[in-house]
């Protein structure tokens, strides 16, 4: 019986077979399930990448010590290893990292494997993470104060370098609040205080201002004072910092004696435990997340472009928000529906495809130039002509990149007010409601997740955008966040840090690209999850707004 | 195109009392005018609802010919016939909600409580506060019981919290719910059965207090015993309100109604006493679509 289903095509057709393959449409189900393979091989090879390479830069490797066979020493972590192609003999090389930027010049070096005549972990391996010059491996010769050695070989070192190590991060924290915050505060009064004489001079007239100048100028000469003071104590502290100093010897003998100021970190790898490889792990990640960076970017922390993302995007969402909600409105519900609507919605949504430096641009010739250019006219003329708003800064990216993501949120809301059911309006209406009570009461309320869903959207884009922002606000290395201590709190002129920019900037603009690799993939994991947090957030607000404004029936 | 006379309902123990005839628009045959006017000399002021000579247009396709009648205060009026006979139309000609269809347009008159609901100077807010609505589905916003209710005198600008408590409750005991829900007001009205939620729409139409209620099929959707509730309910709440149903199902009429029109084609074809329609029709068409030869 079957069979008379299977071959029912007329008899005598050669091609029988082969059509009801195609016809039957499994080579089609194929094709359809190897494309979804693909596009999910890719997403999990992209994750996949950016975890392992993001997640290990932090764990600490062992130190290999490699004695050569022409008799010198190489100490270093081995990165990888990669056969020589058309060798003789198969063969293959290594990469270390050698660190000691300001003995060697280079962080890395190949070495082959053929040249190698001994290879040892050496346990009294010191590796210090430093300020400047970046990681030395190598070994510790004497701790010093004053000049007086008072700690000789590694292990009367490693027992007495914790102790001392600690007092120098306090000094150095106290160093470092007197340089930010007391001396910058100081800084910022003398700044407001000249830029008020300034304006004094701009705008009055009349005789009396030069009294008013000079109670001024004794402000600021009291401020100077005051700066002096804390720079002398500055001098001081620095002083006390470098009584104790520490002599350092690479593998090649080389010895050079730091300050314990200059040591970030100081640990010994081959001799560490599993938990304390997960403690320095642990804080190393800390610090990553927390604190700020140095050496052009390559280390430290990525603190101030993680606050400059976040704090960019969520200004993004408060000028968008209303913004396309409200054109959605509009265009939905009170204007006529007819030709020029359409051609509206139509330009709308071509808005989404325009490149995104072409909104850089804008945002740069229409907010900073027009609008930030007439506020420093009408607001900070004595500032002029160093420009305040008239320059990149945070509210203007915002705003160009609230621009960019418009269109997604007009378009998801005006679908979220047109799938509100006919009947809600009636019933609305039908109570005595106006048009805008109905929309305000009901329509809205009805179309919130699909107004969150259009926000996603503009966040999960805004977020990951980086060229508009290049010319709109985003810098390299920002002297002060957009949000402080300082009167209004809130400094939307600041030009700012973001992490899709520093992944750039970390990645193609460092002087050292190699070795500040496992930054960018720190530095991306990082991008990922912050978006992923921000859309995560989003999407279960949605989830119970839906459960709240379900329109359809239970 | 023949124009309809008025038919008008005399109740029992009427005071025949002159009302006041203006001028009205539509296309009338001066004789048949007259008779209109004899007609309407008879209304008494128990008259909810005057519909004079009522035409009704979408686009260019006419849906309401010259209909003309009154309905009555504190009765129950069913509109029946056919789909697509215009009674839905009829209905939502009254409290003015075919002004948002686009390109829809009225001829002619309908006055309630004397006043031409179509003048330029009336105000249709204040016309729909006074004219509640009962749709076909059950529409609750998707708001929480109370939330629903209480809607309406939100918007008409009720704030205080003990005044809107009591409108709550004494709606949702018009309307044969309090018991059922009391205890969950707050909760989503979504989770309310189908005749709950059908009686929940009745008690936020009631809750504005309105003079006349109208429902478009209210039980269309409903089983027979949520649809025995609201009939139920509807004989309750006539004795305050004027409730107008436009209904598929002629057992609902019969069973409800006090009085009934018979439209067909946009067209008034008969109205009368709901006895008198159902036993014995004055025209052909009526029988035949009573006894369900077409329809």
């Amino acid at each position: 019986m079957l069979s008379n289903f299977k071959h029912s095509a007329p008899k005598g057709a050669t091609t029988n077979k082969m059509q009801s393959f195609w016809k039957s449409g499994n080579a089609f189900i194929w094709l359809t399930g190897v494309a979804a393979v693909i596009g999910l091989l890719m997403i999990g090879g992209l994750i996949v990448l950016i975890l392992r390479n993001g997640l290990g830069i932090f764990w600490p490797d062992r130190i290999e010590e490699l004695t050569l066979k022409d008799g010198s020493k190489v100490l270093g972590e081995i990165w990888n290893r990669e056969e020589i192609p058309q060798a003789a003999q198969p063969t293959s090389r290594v990469r270390m990292k050698i660190g000691n930027r300001d003995f060697y010049g280079l962080d890395f070096r190949w070495i082959n494997e053929a040249d190698i005549e001994a290879r040892r972990y050496p346990d009294s391996v010191f590796v210090l993470e430093r300020q400047a010059w970046g990681n030395f491996f190598g070994y510790a010769i004497a701790l010093s104060q004053s000049g007086q050695t008072i700690a000789k070989g590694s292990r009367q070192i490693a027992a007495a370098l914790p102790k001392h190590l600690a007092q120098a991060g306090r000094l150095l924290k106290q160093i470092n609040h007197l340089e930010k915050k007391v001396i910058g505060d100081i800084n910022y009064d003398i700044e407001q205080h000249r830029l008020a004489i300034k304006g004094l001079n701009l705008r009055t007239h009349d005789l009396d201002r030069s009294s008013q100048i000079q109670e001024i100028e004794m402000a600021i000469a009291a401020l100077q004072d005051e700066y002096n003071r804390h720079e002398d104590h500055l001098e001081h502290l620095r002083e006390q910092g470098n009584t104790y100093q520490l002599t350092i010897q690479t593998v090649d003998g080389q010895t050079k004696t730091i300050s314990l100021l200059e040591i970030v970190r100081a640990f010994q790898p081959n001799q560490m435990s599993w938990r304390d490889r997960a403690g320095l792990y642990l804080s190393r990640t800390w610090e990553f997340l927390t604190s700020e960076p140095r050496e052009a970017n390559m280390e430290g922390g990525v603190f101030p472009a993680i606050f400059g993302t976040v704090m960019m995007v969520l200004l993004m969402s408060l000028a968008v928000v209303p913004f396309g909600v409200l054109t959605a409105i509009y265009m939905r519900e009170y204007a006529k529906q007819g030709p020029l609507v359409r051609a509206v919605r139509i330009a709308v949504n071509n808005l989404a495809g325009v490149p995104s430096i072409v909104f850089g641009i804008f945002g740069l010739g229409f907010f900073i130039y027009t609008i930030g250019g007439t506020i420093d006219k009408l607001f900070y003329p004595e500032a002029l002509p160093a420009p305040t708003y008239g320059t990149g800064g945070i509210l203007w990216a915002s705003l160009t990149l609230a621009l960019l993501t418009v269109p997604v949120v007009i378009v998801t809301t005006e679908e979220g007010l047109a799938a509100v059911p006919r009947a809600m309006r009636e019933a609305s209406l039908a109570l005595g409601a106006t048009k805008f009570e109905t929309i305000w009461r009901v329509l809205l309320p009805t179309a919130s997740p699909a107004i969150l869903t259009g926000l996603i959207l503009a966040m999960a884009r805004a977020a990951g955008e980086v060229a508009p922002l290049m010319i709109t606000g985003v810098v390299k290395l920002a002297p002060s966040l957009p949000l402080d201590g300082h009167f209004p709190y809130l400094h939307l002129e600041r030009k700012f840090m973001h992490l899709g920019f520093h992944i750039y900037d970390v990645g193609f603009q460092s002087p050292n690209v190699e070795a500040s690799l496992p930054m960018v993939y720190a530095t991306t994991l990082l991008l990922i999850v912050i978006v992923l947090t921000l859309n995560l957030s989003a999407i279960l607000l949605r989830n119970q707004l839906r459960r709240r404004f379900s329109a359809g029936q239970l | 195109m023949t124009t309809e006379a008025a038919m008008t309902i005399s109740p029992k123990n009427r005071k025949p009392e002159v009302m006041r005839i203006t001028e009205w628009s539509g296309n009338h045959h001066p004789e048949n005018l007259q008779a209109l006017q004899d007609k309407i000399t008879e209304t008494n002021t128990s008259t909810a609802i005057a519909i004079r000579a009522l035409n009704f247009y979408y686009g260019t396709a006419r849906a309401l010919v010259d209909i003309s009648l009154d309905i009555p205060k504190n009765e129950i009026t069913a509109f029946i016939g056919p789909s697509g006979c215009g009674k839905s139309t009829l209905l939502r000609c009254i409290n003015r909600l075919n002004d948002l269809i686009e390109g829809a347009r009225v001829e002619g008159r309908i006055e309630v409580q004397g006043q031409d609901i179509y003048s330029p100077s009336v105000d249709v807010i204040n016309l729909r506060k006074n004219i509640g609505m009962v749709f076909q589905k059950s529409n609750p916003f998707p708001k929480s019981i109370y939330e629903n209710v209480a809607y309406g005198p939100r918007i008409a600008g009720v704030r205080k919290r003990t005044e809107l408590n009591e409108i709550v409750e004494r709606s949702l005991r018009s309307a044969a719910l309090w018991d059922e829900v009391k205890d969950r007001l707050n909760a989503s009205a979504l989770g309310l059965s189908g005749g709950q939620q059908q009686r929940l729409c009745i008690a936020r139409a009631i809750a504005v207090q309105p003079q006349i209620i109208l429902m478009d099929e209210p039980c269309s959707a409903l089983d027979p015993i949520a649809t025995a509730k609201i009939e139920e309910l509807m004989l309750e709440l006539k004795k305050n309100y004027t409730i107008v149903i436009v209904t598929h199902n002629m057992q609902q009429a019969a069973r409800v109604s006090e009085y009934t029109a018979f439209l067909w084609l946009g067209k008034l074809i008969e109205y009368d006493h709901t006895n008198k329609i159902f036993t014995n029709p004055a025209k052909k068409l009526t029988e035949d679509y009573i006894t369900g030869r077409f329809g």
